[in-house]
């Protein structure tokens, strides 16, 4: 009995941004299937009317197996494509985040739209040492919103950094609310 | 049984007409604000109180309406939910000053949009369970609502509003905020 050497597992990192239409994520995972990669995590959203996907896959493929597969996508000019190789060493949370014992917060900043918003909020938190683990920005009409879960460290003091954050939005003329993300145990 | 006092109120014991006013939209600063305790019994919240029923009742869609909706930093709302499909038990139209929640459970997340930010809908968690204690408009009698289901997260939402907070300021996650596609 011969046994066939076992190709070795890669973990990719995919972008596809662009002009958006009908059949782009089909088109992508179709791709990626036939050279059989398995999709771990994925997102994909519209970024002002634009196609935004970002995916971890992993598999059997080479990088440029991967590149070679998904060029089709970008033959007309209207999407851009990119592969990463990523270290799945990296993939789960660190220390600082909630699973190392941390806790999770929910951060809503919403005011008229300007220039520094989320660099100014996210600065305060980073200055603790969070992390931010999801973020959505939106632009309604006048009114700029920005939405993110953040793990904070166990000795992070979340009164000050709501303090803080609160002084940050105030400098800049918006609203900023720091909550405790519940989880339900069912 | 006699009825409960906020389902026995209507519009009509304030003895003034409503007037429609304009309603303001997020980023405004007064929606972000406290708004002021109100003596119900002035002339001001009598006439206040019949504005926001009145711009209510004109308002596609509109099942509660708070004053700084109308550009009033005050703490006084109208609610109806009673012509709405989710709506289960409820007390009419009514309006409250100085409401606040003295009990609240079964907490429940559902999507939630507003006239203020009407670009948006957003899951919020909100509990189905509720008991509210404020004041009549007119009277000044202090009375307490228990409601639930959809009626109790109207009520959450309007009192959000008279202490300067959006659902925004509630959303689920990170994720829980939407474009709206259809508007009323």
């Amino acid at each position: 009995m011969s046994t066939e050497p076992t190709a070795p597992t890669s973990l990719h990192a995919i972008t596809v941004l662009g002009h958006d239409r009908p059949g782009i994520i089909a088109e992508t995972t179709g791709r990626l299937a036939e050279l059989g990669l398995n999709i771990e995590d994925s997102t994909m959203t519209l970024l002002r009317g634009h196609f935004a996907m970002t995916l971890v896959c992993s598999g059997p493929a080479t990088g440029t197996e991967v590149e070679l597969a998904l060029a089709p996508l970008s033959a007309d000019g209207q999407l851009t494509v990119t592969v990463r190789d990523v270290d799945d060493a990296h993939a789960e949370p660190g220390e600082a985040g909630a699973a190392g014992g941390g806790t999770s917060w929910l951060l809503t900043v919403h005011g008229g739209d300007r220039a520094g918003i989320v660099s100014a909020v996210v600065g305060r938190v980073a200055m603790v040492g969070g992390n931010i683990t999801d973020l959505t920005t939106r632009l309604a009409g006048d009114l700029y919103l920005l939405v993110a879960e953040i793990d904070l460290p166990a000795d992070a003091d979340a009164e000050a950094l709501e303090q803080a954050i609160g002084e940050a939005a105030a400098g800049l003329g918006v609203r900023a609310t720091l909550r405790a993300a519940e989880a339900d145990e069912l | 049984m006699s009825e409960h006092p906020v389902a026995a109120w209507s519009e009509d014991d304030l003895g003034v007409e409503g007037r429609v006013l304009d309603v303001v939209r997020a980023p405004a600063d007064v929606l972000s604000t406290v708004g002021e305790r109100v003596d119900p019994c002035s002339p001001e919240s009598v006439q206040l109180a019949a504005d926001l029923v009145a711009t209510m009742r004109v308002s596609p869609g509109c099942v509660g309406l708070a004053a700084p909706q109308v550009g009033v930093s005050a703490q006084m709302f109208c609610v109806d939910v009673s012509e709405h499909p989710k709506t289960r038990g409820h007390h009419g139209t009514f309006v409250l000053c100085n409401a606040e929640v003295v009990a609240s459970s079964r907490n429940e997340k559902a999507r939630e949009g507003c006239m203020s930010v009407p670009d948006l809908t957003g899951d919020v968690k909100r509990a189905s369970r509720l008991t509210v204690r404020g004041q009549l408009p007119g009277t000044g009698e202090e009375v307490e609502v228990e409601t639930s289901a959809f009626e109790a997260r109207a009520l959450q939402h309007e009192i959000d509003h008279c202490q300067g907070l959006l659902f925004v300021d509630r959303a689920a996650g990170a994720h829980a905020i939407y474009a709206r596609k259809t508007y009323l």
